[in-house]
């Protein structure tokens, strides 16, 4: 219990790290953001209070304590290109890349977990080196490929599924997901298979099957129990590059997600927005850490008693 | 054993182990040859609008590859690409190990202060969604491939020092070091002399499994818009602009990334040989 208070300790420092390293970044840009919001040809009184309306004229500390305590109160600021608040917009599109990044994830545990359990149990058989072979290419593919052919073979020869995923509903979100989820996929399978064939080589094992067990239940009751922790951790890992990736997915299949989101940020040079779509995604990234690791410890006994 | 026959010895069971390593290591250097070679191999420039009549054009025998959308030769725009995908893969990748090695020595065997200081800024960098921190640190600098060089090595040093802070504590304890501090060799030579040149073999997986992720950052960034600008040729730009055409002209994009994927691909082959030869226990990690 001690050690789960010192771990949500250490995540909310990391928390305040984050927000910290963030808005130092973005305000030791070259270029008043003023000025490329207001136009090049505002004069300089409508500057000087525009900045002063926005509270940009303060010191750093001032201006960093303000965001902190709104973000806190639930307030991101506003955005300078869409002139609606930055919370508000979050919200909206939170929800497009939950789904995403969720269908993603699945897909990818599910295929990875059954290829990396084949894998393992052949070891070395000709199924264990094809997917192996295919999970290797799977963390090498770049994800705009993997959503670029499936939109031109899928979408577009065969027509199966809708080209942009925008208004599509369901079925739009198929595409996207095997796209962000086959780079997870194949590191789900790889760690799997690796664990799981260590796992089958303990005694107890032997044991279960000298029981009159039969093959299967010693796999999925026996084996993969103890297989399937670090298979866990990872699972959460994955998480923070599910939503590097899905900026691209995004992009490529227009979905009005998180990462479009950023991405637009950055095209109307919108600090506000920038600033809020990066720290929900990281403290996203944080949390989803915090509870895996919790979970870890719920789950193996070991560690609880360590503790 | 003196250094050469150990690296020897290396090469030796890499090439007796894992043929498609060394398969792998020929596709990189075809990779670099080429990428040196470009200006000899392809009459064009890269930049070059060989024939404003003929845009995207599909493959033929003056144009292998086709050309793109304002009439330059792709097979050009590839090889000049992979000029940019290869500094891109070992620059920054270089930086961080660098970076990465000093400031994880320095928080594993000096401990305290200066590595919790450290770690914590090694755990804050490591939250971060690498892509989302590689776009606000190119949003911040600007666009142009030494930020990109910048951009990644700061997203990547952390996990290098994690990596070798780790070892560190690990070889700290070893009763040779112990041996070199009680003839008072100082804090600083034992680093040097005593506790990086154990981390070599790690570092040297770590740079080769390093490299590829760099080469992914750089073509998502540029594929993004946000890394190297036109009229340079990335093949993540190459893909970007080309996706445009995705319908009538799907080699403009598809060329490109199949090129990405291949060179990651072989430097994650040589990756997974070195680590299996120097270092089995990073395997487990």
């Amino acid at each position: 219990m001690s050690n789960i208070i010192r771990r949500i300790g250490q995540t909310v420092v990391i928390l305040l790290g984050v927000a910290l390293l963030i808005f130092i970044m973005l305000r030791i840009i070259p270029g008043n953001a003023i000025v490329t919001m207001m136009g090049e040809h505002a004069n300089a009184e409508a500057i000087e209070r525009m900045t002063a309306e926005l509270g940009l004229d303060q010191p750093f500390y001032v201006q960093f304590w303000r965001y902190i305590t709104g973000v806190f109160s639930g307030d991101l600021g506003t955005s300078y290109s869409l002139n609606r608040p930055v919370g508000e917009l979050i919200a909206t599109s939170f929800p497009n890349t939950a789904r995403l990044a969720i269908a993603a994830a699945l897909f990818a545990w599910v295929l990875g977990i059954v290829c990396g359990i084949i894998a393992a149990v052949r070891k070395n058989g000709i199924l264990d080196h094809l997917f192996m072979g295919v999970s290797l290419l799977g963390v090498s593919v770049p994800v705009f490929m993997v959503a670029m052919v499936l939109q031109y073979l899928l979408a577009y020869k065969l027509d199966l599924f809708p080209i942009s995923s925008g208004n599509a509903g369901a079925i739009g979100y198929v595409l996207p997901a095997i796209a962000l989820g086959w780079n997870s996929a194949g590191s789900i399978a790889r760690l799997t298979r690796s664990t799981l064939a260590e796992v089958l080589q303990e005694d107890y094992i032997d044991t279960a099957r000298a029981k009159g067990l039969r093959r299967l239940p010693v796999i999925t009751r026996h084996a993969l129990r103890n297989a399937v922790l670090p298979v866990i951790t990872m699972m959460a890992v994955q998480l923070s590059s599910l939503l590097s990736g899905a900026v691209i997915c995004e992009t490529v299949f227009s979905i009005n997600g998180i990462g479009r989101l950023a991405v637009q940020a950055i095209e109307g040079r919108d600090i506000p927005l920038l600033q809020g779509t990066i720290l929900f995604s990281t403290a996203l990234v944080i949390l989803g850490n915090l509870v895996a690791d919790c979970l870890y410890s719920l789950l193996d006994p070991r560690i609880r008693k360590e503790v | 054993m003196t250094e050469q026959n150990t690296f020897r010895s290396v090469l030796c069971r890499l090439c007796r182990e894992n043929k498609l390593a060394v398969f792998s290591a020929g596709v990189i250097l075809l990779f670099v040859v080429l990428a040196i070679l470009a200006p000899v191999l392809t009459p064009y420039g890269y930049d070059e609008i060989v024939n404003a009549a003929n845009r995207l054009a599909p493959p033929s025998a003056e144009h292998w590859m086709g050309t793109d959308e304002v009439g330059r030769d792709v097979l050009t725009r590839m090889l000049y690409g992979s000029r940019i995908s290869l500094l891109v893969g070992i620059v920054p990748t270089v930086v961080s190990m660098l970076a990465g090695a000093v400031l994880g020595i320095l928080a594993g065997y000096l401990g305290g202060r200066v590595d919790s200081i450290i770690m914590r800024l090694a755990d804050i960098m490591l939250a971060f969604p690498s892509m989302l921190l590689a776009m606000v640190i190119m949003y911040t600098l600007g666009d142009g491939i030494i930020n990109i060089f910048l951009a990644l090595a700061l997203v990547n040093w952390a996990s290098v020092a994690r990596i070798v802070r780790a070892e560190t504590l690990k070889l700290r304890e070893a009763e040779y070091v112990e041996a070199a501090r009680s003839i008072g060799v100082g804090r600083f030579t034992i680093m040097r002399r005593h506790i990086l040149p154990n981390c070599i073999p790690s570092l040297i997986v770590l740079f080769t499994l390093n490299i590829p992720s760099a080469i992914l950052s750089e073509s998502s960034l540029s594929f993004l818009g946000l890394g190297i600008q036109k009229p340079m040729a990335s093949w993540g730009l190459m893909v970007n602009t080309g996706r445009q055409y995705l319908y009538t002209n799907p080699w403009l994009s598809l060329a490109p990334s199949v090129a990405i994927m291949l060179i990651v691909l072989a430097f994650n082959f040589l990756g997974d040989g070195l680590r299996d030869v120097l270092d089995p226990h990073l395997k487990k990690q």
